[in-house]
């Protein structure tokens, strides 16, 4: 135990965490071709209790790799990793009561069986004591909308329902930390909607430190503070949102649709990317207030409409990739 | 260690019942396996049937006899089948990426591999394996010392253990080769099929192998030869027929030790 050591405040801790996989390639009929790939490859970061971070990249990146570390399921080829005062890879099954992990592709739920008979196997795998179980039961019955669910048999819930249904199974023991792989993937909006709404719930009631990966980035957006990004196993950017589209240089676009149809706007502080029609579409720094550019336009062209576009955070992580060349 | 035990017995015993209930949503088709399993393993005897028809013996053995040497090693995999059957879709979690799931629980990983889709339909094959027995008994002239009753549970459970190391240990082998399942069941269901027949059918070099290597002799050939009062076709000592308990206890650690090497090298590997 060396809780004394650990500040509580970093509730999980890597120092240079690496992870490499031996890859054995056919080469000919029978031989086999060996070679290394550093999945993770020394990555260190804290995160503290009760902080909501995302953990984003692009596939292969390292991002389940680095969550397999966390909850104990693979055992990491270099450096340290903490997570409660615990080494995941040592103590795996004693951790596996401190946290909540959700594959978002994956279902724990049993697909044959009325959805509460999956919470009554929790109930008594993780051993939770009857009074807590029925609370957090009802708890997120309530916040997830699952009253109307709990009889029908999984096979029988839309995706939405069931990725509810999951979450719900994997908070039932009070985790300390919940480990969400894609929570949103493949939902539609109002199921994206209620999923965000719980875990904004979830994360500022009970202090849960929560970690999820996504390819939606407003997931990131609506829930996170923080955001990591992370490709070919190493750590990017550690930081806020908004930091993110600085690194990036990113910009807004201004959708301006005039009377008629007049030649590209020319103005010294936005340049025009595209014209069709009477709608044109200007794109200005995302650190710089739309304002002053509006009044410009105002001034100077017959305005009927116009909208602002928050950067596509997609193509700012591309944008950094690209600037990082020779990785 | 007994804690590990506990808690995975306990796990094994949550997770077959949900399995048990889950088969039982659709109970007219469970009825149906049921019956379907009983006829298959049942056909398997018929041609034993079939075949003393024709002669009078088998390696110099009469059909009762037979019917004991069947009847055990039937009842012995049978009860392995039911209990760690599960095993061989192993390779498949290890593939698909399911077995990760299970590894963020707080119980056994094994116990939770070996009671996932436990199925009572394999309750067909021992129902089978012991009324082949319980013939065999009953047409055999059997000198029923207590020594002799005492080994006919102790070979039936034993031999159980040593089918359910065999499956143990070919799915830990599937770690590193996870379309091995095949190669597993080469020596479960295809060491059953063996033992159903008298030792002296087979090559020496084969019964040696079967006694020393992969100790399936253990599971049936040794006990119930001594108890049918036949010699072994090897030049063993008599005692051996009071070995499987050992022999079991010894496969099982082995198989325990090869899951651990197994599921180490997954996690180390994550392939």
């Amino acid at each position: 135990m060396d809780l004394a050591e650990g500040d509580f405040m970093d509730f999980i801790e890597l120092d240079d965490v690496e992870k490499v996989f031996d890859v054995r390639r056919k080469t000919g009929r029978l031989r086999r071709g060996k070679h290394q790939v550093r999945a993770v490859d020394g990555i260190s970061f804290r995160v503290a209790r009760g902080e909501m971070v995302g953990y984003i990249g692009p596939n292969g990146a390292g991002k389940s790799t680095t969550i397999k570390m966390l909850t104990g399921i693979l055992t990491p080829s270099g450096g340290r990793l903490r997570v409660a005062g615990i080494d995941p890879s040592r103590e795996r099954t004693r951790l596996a009561k401190r946290i909540g992990v959700v594959f978002g592709q994956r279902t724990t739920l049993w697909w044959d069986l009325p959805l509460k008979d999956s919470y009554r196997l929790v109930h008594r795998m993780y051993r939770i004591p009857d009074k807590r179980f029925r609370e957090n039961l009802d708890r997120c019955v309530e916040l997830l909308d699952l009253a109307e669910l709990l009889e029908v048999p999984v096979r029988q819930l839309s995706l939405g329902q069931r990725m509810r249904g999951d979450i719900a199974a994997a908070l039932l023991h009070d985790p300390e930390v919940l480990y969400l792989d894609e929570p949103t993937i493949g939902l539609d909006v109002i199921s994206k909607a209620k999923v965000r709404d719980f875990l904004r719930d979830l994360n500022t009631e009970r202090a849960t430190t929560v970690l999820l990966t996504t390819h939606d980035l407003t997931d990131i957006e609506q829930l996170c503070k923080r955001v990591m990004v992370i490709d070919h196993g190493r750590l990017m950017y550690d930081g806020a949102l908004a930091g993110l589209h600085e690194v990036g240089e990113s910009e807004r676009t201004l959708v301006v649709d005039l009377e008629c149809e007049l030649p590209p706007i020319v103005l010294d502080s936005a340049r025009t990317v595209k014209v069709e029609g009477p709608r044109q579409w200007l794109a200005f720094p995302a650190s710089q207030s739309a304002a002053p550019l509006v009044a410009a336009l105002a001034d100077a062209y017959p305005l009927v409409d116009l909208s602002v576009r928050e950067p596509d955070i997609e193509a700012v992580i591309a944008k950094m990739y690209a600037e990082r060349p020779g990785m | 260690m007994a804690d590990a035990l506990l808690s995975g017995l306990r796990a094994y015993g949550l997770i077959a019942g949900m399995w048990i209930r889950s088969t039982m949503a659709y109970r007219a088709s469970f009825v149906m396996t049921v019956l379907g399993n009983f006829a298959v393993t049942s056909f398997d005897f018929i041609t034993i049937l079939l075949m003393f028809s024709h002669v009078d013996a088998l390696g110099g053995y009469t059909l009762g006899e037979i019917a004991f040497l069947y009847g055990a090693s039937g009842t012995a995999f049978g009860l392995a089948d039911l209990v760690m059957g599960s095993m061989n879709r192993l390779g498949r979690r290890v593939r698909d990426g399911t077995l990760d799931t299970l590894l963020v629980r707080p119980v056994p990983v094994l116990a939770q591999v070996a009671a996932d889709q436990f199925a009572l339909r394999r309750l067909g094959r021992i129902t089978q394996g012991l009324l082949v027995f319980g013939y065999g008994v009953l047409v055999l002239d059997i000198e029923w010392t207590p020594l002799r009753v005492m080994l006919v549970p102790l070979m039936l459970l034993s031999g159980a253990a040593i089918f359910s190391a065999l499956y143990v240990a070919g799915a830990a082998f599937q770690f590193w080769a996870q379309d091995a399942s095949e190669v597993q069941n080469s020596f479960t269901y295809g060491g059953n099929t063996l033992l159903q027949y008298p030792p002296t059918l087979f090559a020496k070099d084969l019964v040696r192998g079967v006694t020393f290597v992969v100790p399936l002799a253990f599971v049936n050939w040794l006990p119930a030869l001594y108890v049918l009062g036949r010699p072994y076709p090897l030049d063993l000592p008599q005692w051996l027929a009071f070995l499987p308990p050992v022999v079991a206890a010894v496969c099982c650690w082995l198989a325990a030790l090869a899951w651990r090497v197994g599921l180490r090298s997954y996690r180390s590997t994550g392939s």
